[in-house]
């Protein structure tokens, strides 16, 4: 369903909230009045002054930022082509990019007045952005999270309860991300006076796929300005992970309207996208509503969502982000997958050629780059999101490669 | 005059809130679950909902959740579903049948399909808890030209702003939310729920019925008295958890146990106003 490309890429949502027919607001009524509060909370914050100020100073001197564009020698001569460039978000605080938008939203969450912060996790990425933000402003917070990941993650788990929050270990459903999410809004309906709902990534109801994407492109702004430090030029190619797809839309979206920059969002293809057991929505999913958005999912013929797989817990999401889904149907990026094996692969690469243990989430994204990058012209650039650090996933991949830690 | 219609006015006449009961459809199997449908009317029931099962049910609490898991489990689908309101409607064309869900497996029916359908299955109207007025042009606006009622929900978060929006496209009747939270979660304030209910009447013609967290006979009887009709789902989903045997298939005396679960409920709704 191609549509004729629009002026800009970069004007969504509409004021329904819809990127094409993607988004939207699909809420119960009883959250209906609470997300038009935030976005009209949003939008008088956005245009202040100070907010951004506020944002910007914790931004330098809490999380670190800007954080470095880093030239991969080593990975460059080895995969034989294209230069390859990393932005370091594994470097910021909490060692992963989701502190861009839980610093964001908690200053807003703030200035609405709201006492008491919920939030699902994944991986537990996430988690541990929010329960450090709300420790470092004293909020109050709860975090929801699969049972099945609270086990697999342990170590973030301790993080998060070290820095004051509370955790739910959510065991309806089939206990991952997916459930923890249903959880967290079944929360929100319950306690709609004091709490503030932080959404971890580009998914939800409108308003938050804009919002996250806003506090998110800091990334993308900044490598852009790097890299015309860098290189005097744009890179040829962007690359980075895709679970719901926030590290990609901060680093895609500043620049979606520069058409010789070719974007590509990997995705994780578990087992294989022709197995049963993958995360890849664009790849294997079709349209369809969950939690408040239309966007692509992995569902059966009647409409039940499927659970996701992946070796990494951060991408083993249903859904995607809506406007990732529009930008897929106007061919602005292109969505690849890769596997598991892939993805390990790539990790044991990146350890011993630069140094950097990265997230498998970002495993990712390089196991496409060391597929992409031979074939590319020893002159052109390649950038990639190194949006999460691994010290995380080291017992996963300890297990994966049959190593007792 | 609808079904609905028709139903209100009767009770109306006789001085009675409906009672609205609320199953899984194919809770947990289709038979087992057909055969519950088809004894709620003598049991006192006066409207059906009927659930249509959804993996991820953000509206609701642990009772409706496991129904609708269960369902899925016992290979409930949406045309199934649509099969039940169709054997229903052969030996009973007079209560009215509302469809209560999420509106992913709508929309992976086919929204024409789907309104065409049921209609043809003979269900009244439908209650789809994740579309709200803002997104009435999906299903509510085709649905209401095919003569189907769209039964909104209204909540404690729907000020006096907000109301006219959700009237303004519902039809049937007014659902509403006695708590801010999900099915079965708590016990509502029969004082707030009843100035919510006014004001809610002073809005429209409507009917309004009242449910999430009426799980007694008391309760339903206290919340009869003030609103026209009373909703009970995870109370009676509980009951029907509680006849299954340990293993998943129903007990012998499942259809008598959830039955008389549904008839105190029932009874204590008609009589409260006496």
């Amino acid at each position: 369903m191609t549509a004729h490309a629009p002026n800009s890429f970069r004007t969504g949502p509409d004021e329904k909230g819809r990127f094409g027919t993607f988004g939207g607001r699909f809420v119960a009524e009883t959250l209906m009045p609470l997300i038009l509060e935030l976005e009209t909370a949003y939008n008088e914050a956005k245009q202040e002054r100070s907010f951004k100020a506020e944002m910007e100073n914790l931004w330098r001197n809490y999380v670190g930022r800007p954080s470095p564009l880093y030239f991969a020698p080593r990975l460059t001569e080895h995969l034989g082509g294209a230069k390859i460039y990393l932005k370091r978000d594994e470097l910021n605080h909490t060692g992963a990019h989701k502190i861009n938008n839980v610093l964001g939203q908690i200053l807003l969450a703030r200035r609405m007045g709201k006492t008491r912060i919920i939030a699902e996790t994944g991986a537990g990425q996430h988690g541990v952005a929010t329960a450090t933000v709300c420790a470092k402003f004293g909020l109050k917070c709860v975090v929801y999270m699969g049972a099945t990941d609270v086990e697999r993650q342990k170590p973030n788990v301790f993080r998060m309860k070290l820095l004051g929050a509370e955790i739910v270990p959510v065991t309806s459903g089939r206990s991952t991300l997916k459930d923890a999410m249903n959880e967290a809004l079944r929360d929100w309906v319950t306690n709609v006076e004091d709490t503030f709902y932080c959404i971890g990534t580009v998914a939800g109801p409108h308003p938050y796929p804009a919002m996250v994407r806003d506090f998110q492109s800091v990334i993308g702004w900044e490598a852009k300005g790097q890299m015309k430090h860098a290189e005097g030029r744009l890179p040829d190619v962007l690359v980075a992970c895709i679970g719901g797809g926030s590290n990609a839309m901060g680093l895609f979206h500043p620049f979606l309207d520069d058409a010789d920059v070719r974007i590509i969002g990997v995705e994780a293809g578990g087992k294989g996208v022709d197995t049963e057991e993958h995360a890849a929505s664009l790849t294997g999913g079709r349209p369809g509503v969950l939690h408040g958005n239309r966007t692509y999912l992995l569902q059966d013929e009647d409409g039940q969502i499927k659970e996701a797989h992946s070796i990494s817990a951060g991408l083993d999401y249903p859904g995607i982000g809506p406007e990732h889904s529009w930008l897929k149907d106007m061919e602005r990026v292109e969505y690849v997958s890769v596997t598991d094996d892939e993805a390990l692969k790539a990790f044991t690469l990146c350890c011993e050629m630069e140094g950097i243990i990265p997230a498998l989430e970002p495993a990712h994204a390089l196991a496409h780059v060391a597929k992409i990058a031979p074939e590319m012209e020893k002159d052109q650039i390649l950038l990639l999101n190194m949006c999460g650090r691994g010290d995380k996933d080291i017992f996963t991949v300890a297990e994966a490669l049959g190593t007792e830690i | 005059m609808s079904r609905i219609e028709k139903r209100f006015a009767a009770l109306k006449d006789k001085n009675q809130a409906a009672f609205v009961s609320f199953t899984m459809a194919g809770d947990p199997n289709y038979d087992t679950s057909l055969d519950l449908m088809k004894a709620l009317p003598k049991a006192g029931v006066d409207i059906i909902e009927l659930g249509m099962p959804f993996t991820d049910p953000m509206a609701d609490g642990p009772a409706i959740q496991l129904a609708g898991q269960r369902a899925i489990k016992g290979g409930q689908t949406l045309k199934k579903t649509l099969d039940m309101v169709t054997a229903f409607r052969k030996t009973d064309d007079e209560t009215p049948i509302v469809l209560m869900g999420y509106y992913n497996p709508i929309f992976i029916h086919g929204v024409e399909d789907f309104i065409a359908n049921a209609k043809a299955a003979g269900v009244d109207g439908l209650i789809v808890v994740d579309l709200p007025p803002e997104e009435d042009d999906e299903l509510c606006v085709p649905a209401r030209a095919a003569g189907l009622d769209f039964i909104r929900l209204a909540t404690p978060t729907t000020d006096e702003k907000r109301l006219p929006k959700v009237l303004e496209n519902t039809s049937g009747f007014v659902y509403y939310v006695s708590i801010t939270g999900i099915t079965g979660a708590a016990t509502p304030d029969e004082n707030a729920v009843g100035k919510a209910v006014a004001a809610i009447k002073e809005k429209t013609e409507l009917p309004v019925a009242v449910g999430f967290g009426v799980s007694t006979p008391e309760q339903a009887a206290e919340i009869a008295k003030v609103a026209d009709g009373v909703v009970v789902g995870s109370a009676i989903v509980r009951s029907m958890a509680d006849a299954l045997t340990v293993a998943g298939p129903p007990k012998k005396s499942f259809q008598k146990d959830v039955i008389s679960a549904v008839k105190k409920l029932a009874n204590a709704t008609k009589r409260a106003r006496k």
